[in-house]
């Protein structure tokens, strides 16, 4: 039993690692693979969809749908902010940076001027269980199911749908895309909006499990760069594979050596990984393919 | 001849210039400058103390300032980044030139600052409880220091829980000098240390700490954790159904978090504060029904919050002891002794030798619903531990911080 007890206890911060990786770095790895736009308001997109859950929630709507209004509530945002501000800084790399920055920043203000410095909690759903000497969360024990469910629903969005074959067309090449009759300032639109929402919907699913204040954002935003990076630009063949590795790094550092190594590890491997393979861990596998 | 026109124009606007401040002298403002984290991930906060130093201000204006003088405050946000303290403080000291500086919440940007208010001889008051230790003649210190908070809290919780711990500390130096205080006093008292973890300030996911707490088996935990991103330490360990109980020296006192949390989240914390919001007393209610009025929005006066506002009326204590605003004199009443105010949680003094001062300690247990008692009071403790191991400032300055391990050299 302590054997077992001790085994799942390994899985089950691994699936919590990679759980984190993966929601944190999905939207941002969206933007960035089918869009080329560093998005530096990635954390606030987050922050958004974890505010309307929390309001939503609080004013009565059941979790799953308080949810998914997170999550739509962040992708309208992306939006709008595509239209007002993403649009214009296409091919201008540095400036999309710099811009989407600002964006961070205004939002952030914004949000503590509006909405206080935090909000109150509404608790872990689903309470916990317990195997030998230790318990654990059943909320965060399926996050990494959920996880996996997105990933396979994106998976089926970008390859099994007409949306998916139009942007993966335009993402190869715009001109000849619209060439063929494609809007593709709306397939941009629309998968800015995609990213946005994913990760409206990581600041909705973590949103119970965690502080809700203005600047939430960025305890995200180290993992999803992490991952990105070491990902590379390929969506799911990229993402998938760093966050596992990662995740495999991280839970075996912090278990023998704390929390800072953990960090410390993630930070490392992104350092070799940019030496070795700049284009990421993505490109090995669709080379091979 | 442009040019001496230029030198009649100049000559005449300083002519005016210095009539006018000969006539403004009588009322002078004294000018007091606030550096606190507006912005940022200690926001949360640091914001009830800018409003309780408001308070103060107005108040003391409201009944014809300092000595007739009116205050001005100089508030800038430091955006909890230590370098935009360094930065503010100096412009405080050099371009606006006050009479005195306030605030600051993390211990990373006191010590980033205690260098420049030194060099300048900048008085400076720190109204945040901490980890003790800093024997500087120019700061003096309203917050409360370990021999207040940890002197009283861990015994008592060792004799009512058990002699095992397990501390998770902010790492940094105020999480590791802490945690370093807690190790001394629960050994002197026969205790042990199960476990000790460092958390980077950037952690908001405590997984695979909570499984290490629950291998080491403690009977408390010492959660010393700090800003928004280590509060969710609480959530996470409650739906995990850890069920320990928690002693801390700046949870719900600084940040509230039993506020903040869905119950039971925080359910037996056990914190020593030198003011909560549920003290009820004549002076607190009253000091509530004044700050409501002002901040109606305001969502828990915090600890910190009462020791930003003794701070005020204390530097207002001292000015008039001196008769004067000049620095070194006001350092100089301060280190006379006898400077207190009637706070919100009672009577504090500043100790002439170490520049702290003194509390009364509110033990604070959360319950299961969040609800707060207090089960004990401990009244007018003095933060003693300086003195003890040679800190004493009017005879010997100082610029140091100490800590258990890194005591004074004895004359």
């Amino acid at each position: 039993m302590t054997a077992l007890s001790l085994l799942y206890s390994l899985v089950y911060q691994f699936g919590d690692n990679f759980a984190y990786l993966v929601l944190a770095a999905l939207g941002l790895a969206v933007i960035f693979g089918m869009m080329g736009v560093i998005n530096l308001a990635h954390g606030e997109f987050i922050m958004c969809g974890a505010y309307v859950t929390i309001i939503s929630a609080r004013h009565g709507l059941p979790l799953p749908l308080a949810m998914l209004l997170g999550a739509l509530a962040a992708a309208i945002a992306g939006i709008i902010i595509e239209r007002l501000v993403i649009r214009h800084l296409y091919d201008r790399l540095f400036d999309s940076v710099v811009a989407t920055w600002a964006i961070s920043l205004i939002v952030q203000q914004t949000m503590l001027l509006v909405a206080g410095p935090s909000l109150e909690g509404i608790g872990t759903p689903f309470g916990s269980f317990s195997l030998g000497d230790y318990s654990f969360s059943t909320y965060r024990a399926v996050l990494p199911a959920i996880a996996l469910g997105i990933l396979l629903a994106l998976y089926w969005l970008f390859f099994r749908t007409n949306y998916g074959v139009c942007a993966r067309a335009t993402i190869q090449n715009a001109r000849m895309a619209q060439c063929l009759g494609l809007r593709t300032d709306r397939l941009y639109t629309l998968t800015f909006a995609l990213g946005a929402g994913l990760a409206g919907l990581t600041g909705a699913l973590y949103a119970p499990t965690m502080t809700v204040v203005p600047t939430m954002g960025s305890n995200f935003i180290v993992q999803a760069f992490v991952a990105v990076v070491v990902g590379g630009a390929n969506v799911i063949a990229g993402t998938t594979p760093a966050a596992g590795i990662l995740a495999i790094i991280q839970t075996g550092l912090t278990a023998s050596y704390g929390q800072l190594f953990g960090q410390i590890g993630l930070l490392v491997t992104v350092i070799i990984v940019i030496r070795l393979m700049p284009q990421g861990l993505g490109n090995l596998f669709s080379r091979s393919r | 001849m442009l040019s001496s026109t230029f030198r009649w124009l100049h000559l005449a606007i300083s002519v005016g210039l210095t009539c006018s401040s000969v006539a403004a002298m009588a009322a002078d403002p004294v000018k007091i400058g606030l550096l606190e984290d507006a912005s940022g991930n200690f926001a949360l906060a640091t914001i009830p103390k800018i409003h309780a130093t408001q308070l103060a201000v107005d108040e003391i204006n409201a009944k014809g300032g300092i000595m007739g003088r009116p205050i001005t405050l100089i508030s800038y946000d430091t955006q909890s980044d230590n370098t935009k303290f360094q930065e503010l403080s100096r412009r405080l000291i050099q371009t606006d030139k006050v009479n005195v500086v306030f605030g600051g919440f993390s211990s990373a940007s006191r010590e980033a600052i205690r260098p420049i208010m030194d060099r300048a001889h900048q008085l400076y008051f720190y109204d945040n409880q901490y980890e003790g230790g800093v024997c500087d003649s120019n700061t003096f210190v309203t917050g409360a220091v370990p021999e207040q908070q940890f002197s009283t809290l861990i015994p008592w919780m060792m004799q009512k829980f058990g002699k095992k711990f397990y501390t998770i500390a902010a790492d940094y130096n105020f999480g590791q000098i802490s945690a370093e205080w807690v190790r001394n006093i629960v050994k002197e008292n026969g205790g042990t240390m199960v476990g000790e973890e460092f958390i980077p300030l950037s952690v908001s996911q405590f997984g695979q700490t909570i499984q290490n707490i629950q291998k080491a088996k403690p009977d408390f935990v010492v959660t010393l954790l700090v800003g928004a991103n280590q509060a969710s330490y609480y959530e996470q360990q409650a739906s995990t159904h850890l069920n320990l109980p928690m002693a801390s020296s700046v949870s719900v006192g600084q940040a509230y978090e039993h506020k903040r949390f869905k119950p039971p989240a925080l359910k037996d914390m056990y914190v020593t504060a030198n003011y909560v919001e549920e003290v009820d007393t004549p002076a607190s209610n009253d000091f509530k029904k004044r700050f409501h009025a002002k901040f109606p929005n305001e969502p828990y006066i915090t600890q910190e919050a009462a020791n930003a506002y003794d701070a005020v009326y204390l530097y207002k204590a001292a000015v008039e002891k001196a008769k004067s605003t000049d620095q070194d004199t006001v350092k100089k009443a301060l280190e006379s002794g006898g400077i207190c105010t009637e706070g919100p949680s009672g009577k504090v003094c500043i100790d002439p030798k170490s520049h702290h001062l003194s509390h009364t300690i509110y033990l604070v247990h959360v319950k299961a619903d969040h609800s707060v008692e207090i089960p004990k009071v401990w009244n007018d403790v003095q933060p003693y531990w300086l003195g003890k191991v040679g800190c004493d400032l009017p005879a010997k300055p100082d610029h140091r911080q100490y800590t258990p391990t890194d005591l004074p050299k004895k004359a």
